[in-house]
């Protein structure tokens, strides 16, 4: 069925509704956060068919959120948020998707731009050589006997026990770095042989590292309290379970095909199979995701071991203080268990967060005691050569959006469509002019993720800020970038 | 139910084809084939077509799978994943597939090697939206991978 602008009311100018009684099996509206121009944009592809198929899921409460960096997915959109309740529904992987955890991780340091600019070159090359990129790659940690078991059940504080993390790293990251109820025991042999290599690797696809410059600070007193400072340099890892995850979820996807004929659940796309949360199936499910979520916690630790190396080995002894710092580590592909107000009750959901960052108001629980009062920061990568944001989380977010928000820019051109109109030397070209260092390991892959092929980052947070889902704290300007 | 040996590949069966399809954010591929074999055969050589790069010099590497899955659809994901993991794991890609059916019980032998400069990699065979189809090219379906 067609879906058009007018079939959607207007909340405010950055939410609009698409009812329940749109079209027969929805279990709930769907709400988009967007301005009209975004909204019509993300009609151009399923993004929001999708979004209306994810209401199918039971026990889905409130309404299925849909964030301003929508784009199409598949089962459920990238940018989607649904909040499934814990007594009697379900548990979706294709929801959650194939990279459990993917993430982002910022860094921060006391260096100022200005005075390293000479040597931004010469640290790219050293984050190259640290932090493994590509396809087929392999880390420089691999596993032994029961090792692999460990990280899942353990997370980044597998990496603090072996003196690659700093305590602080742990405390700032979501759920301390470590997913309680991981169950190694639900993985397959065969999601652990594509993991057990892998660990401290960047992999391929839109998984990057960059270097930034703190450009501007709309809250002083939050981007203090986060240690970010104007003029110095930043550094964001996005990456996430590597092939541990892809094959967790693959493996999960393939055996609820069956379970869903037998607890009776219809759904309009195969790949939202799910399971009662509170089932055999469900429980497997969420004990194999989160020790996928922990591997991944774990690989962005290991790779900022590496960053903090490269950092060691270019600025040592050249600036005064040349440490990197943890601002904080979020993930935006999860199934987290958390209680949210739901018609005036608290309520326990299963919050489902594809291509959306958890973003949690001041106050709220789990929070480090540094971010309690500012709310918990919220990192939105955007497309490479352009800026990127950190945000906080506000009560708003709370209240509309199971406490989440924007995770990056969004995709509007194919991979295909970006391949034909960029040409990969070129954008290289076009990046250095502009003073931003690339490494990349293919120039169609650099081509695939050019900054036309992505929306306006600016426009997705002024949305998402307009909205009173996120409050601005700071804005960087990428000036190096390392892409598998 | 006798099984039905399929051994030809794309480049030898102008009935058989598949066509990139355009996504937003992961790579979708349109096949078809005169049966279902031939549609198995071709999503393979589809999605190594994909991720790019050429099989090495080396020596050959044939390996064999056996799948069972209640439906045609979950067939074809099977099999394809089997290969997401051969190049994950071994780098592997493959050109020569002689494929049988009996019910839903498939049988493979394929041959190929290790590819190098591969420029691309697919994590995983999603189900979205998955039908096969008959259509005026014989049987017709959409896969999208997640990259």
């Amino acid at each position: 069925m067609k879906i058009n602008l007018h079939d959607f009311k207007k909340i405010d100018e950055f939410e609009w509704e698409l009812p329940e009684s749109f079209r027969s099996g929805m279990r709930a509206p769907v709400h988009v956060f967007a301005t009209r121009q975004l909204l019509e944009d993300a009609l151009g592809d399923l993004s929001i068919e999708q979004a209306v198929n994810a209401t199918a899921l039971p026990g889905i409460v409130g309404h299925m959120v849909v964030m301003p960096d929508v784009h199409q997915g598949y089962g459920f959109p990238i940018g989607g948020v649904a909040a499934i309740r814990v007594s009697d529904g379900v548990i979706s992987p294709g929801a959650i998707g194939y990279d459990i955890n993917c993430g982002v991780r910022l860094l921060a340091s006391n260096i100022l731009f200005h005075e390293v600019e000479g040597l931004i070159e010469r640290l790219s090359f050293a984050l190259d050589e640290a932090c493994p990129s590509g396809v087929g790659v392999k880390g420089a940690f691999p596993l032994k006997g029961n090792e692999l078991d460990d990280v899942c059940r353990y997370g980044a504080r597998w990496a603090l026990k072996k003196g690659l993390a700093l305590e602080e790293d742990i405390t700032r990251t979501e759920e301390m770095g470590c997913l309680e109820g991981a169950d190694p025991d639900q993985v397959s042999q065969r999601a652990k042989e594509r993991g057990r290599t892998q660990l401290g690797t960047l992999g391929s696809g839109n998984h990057f590292i960059e270097v930034d410059i703190v450009e501007q600070i709309f809250d002083p007193g939050a981007a203090q309290a986060m240690g970010l400072q104007l003029g110095c340099i930043t550094v964001q890892i996005h990456c996430g379970s590597r092939g541990f995850g892809h094959q967790v979820c693959t493996d999960y996807v393939h055996d609820l095909q069956e379970a869903v004929h037998r607890y009776g659940i219809q759904l309009p796309d195969r790949e939202l199979v799910c399971a009662p949360i509170d089932s055999q199936e469900g429980r497997a499910y969420l004990g194999a995701m989160r020790a996928a979520a922990n591997y991944a916690f774990a690989n962005r630790q290991l790779l900022t071991y590496g960053t903090r190396q490269a950092f060691e080995q270019v600025f040592a002894g050249k600036v005064r203080d040349w440490h990197i710092r943890q601002v904080y580590d979020i993930t935006h592909n999860m199934g987290k268990i958390e209680t949210h107000l739901v018609d005036g009750k608290k309520v326990k959901v299963c919050v489902h967060r594809k291509g959306a960052t958890r973003a949690f108001g001041p106050g709220a629980p789990g929070l480090p005691a540094e971010y309690t009062h500012i709310g918990q920061p919220v990192l939105v990568p955007g497309s490479m050569g352009t800026a990127s944001w950190v945000l906080v989380g506000t009560q708003g977010s709370m209240e509309r959006s199971f406490g989440s928000s924007c995770h990056g820019a969004g995709r509007v051109l194919s991979r295909t469509q970006a391949k034909k109109e960029v040409n990969g030397e070129t954008l290289r070209r076009k990046l250095e002019e502009s003073g931003i260092v690339v490494r990349a390991g293919s120039l169609p892959g650099l081509a695939e993720e050019a900054p036309q092929a992505y929306k306006d980052v600016d426009s997705v947070v002024e949305t998402v800020v307009g909205a009173g889902i996120a409050r601005k704290v700071a804005r960087l300007i990428p000036v190096a970038v390392i892409k598998g | 139910m006798m099984p039905y040996n399929y051994t030809k590949t794309m480049q030898e069966n102008a009935l058989s084809g598949h066509e990139e399809r355009p996504h937003t954010a992961d790579w979708a591929l349109d096949i078809w084939g005169p049966d279902f074999l031939a549609l198995l055969s071709e999503a393979a050589i589809g999605m190594f077509a994909l991720i790019g790069g050429h099989l090495n010099d080396g020596p050959r590497q044939p390996r064999h799978l056996s799948l069972i899955e209640p439906d045609r659809e979950t067939l074809l994901v099977s099999f394809l994943s089997e290969l997401v993991f051969l190049n994950e794991s071994e780098r592997l890609g493959f050109d020569r597939f002689q494929l049988s059916l009996s019910g839903l019980e498939l049988e493979v032998d394929m041959d190929g090697g290790i590819i190098v400069d591969q420029t691309k990699q697919i994590k995983a065979v999603t189900f979205h939206n998955l039908e096969i189809c008959n259509t005026s090219r014989g049987l017709e379906t959409t896969i999208v991978f997640d990259v």
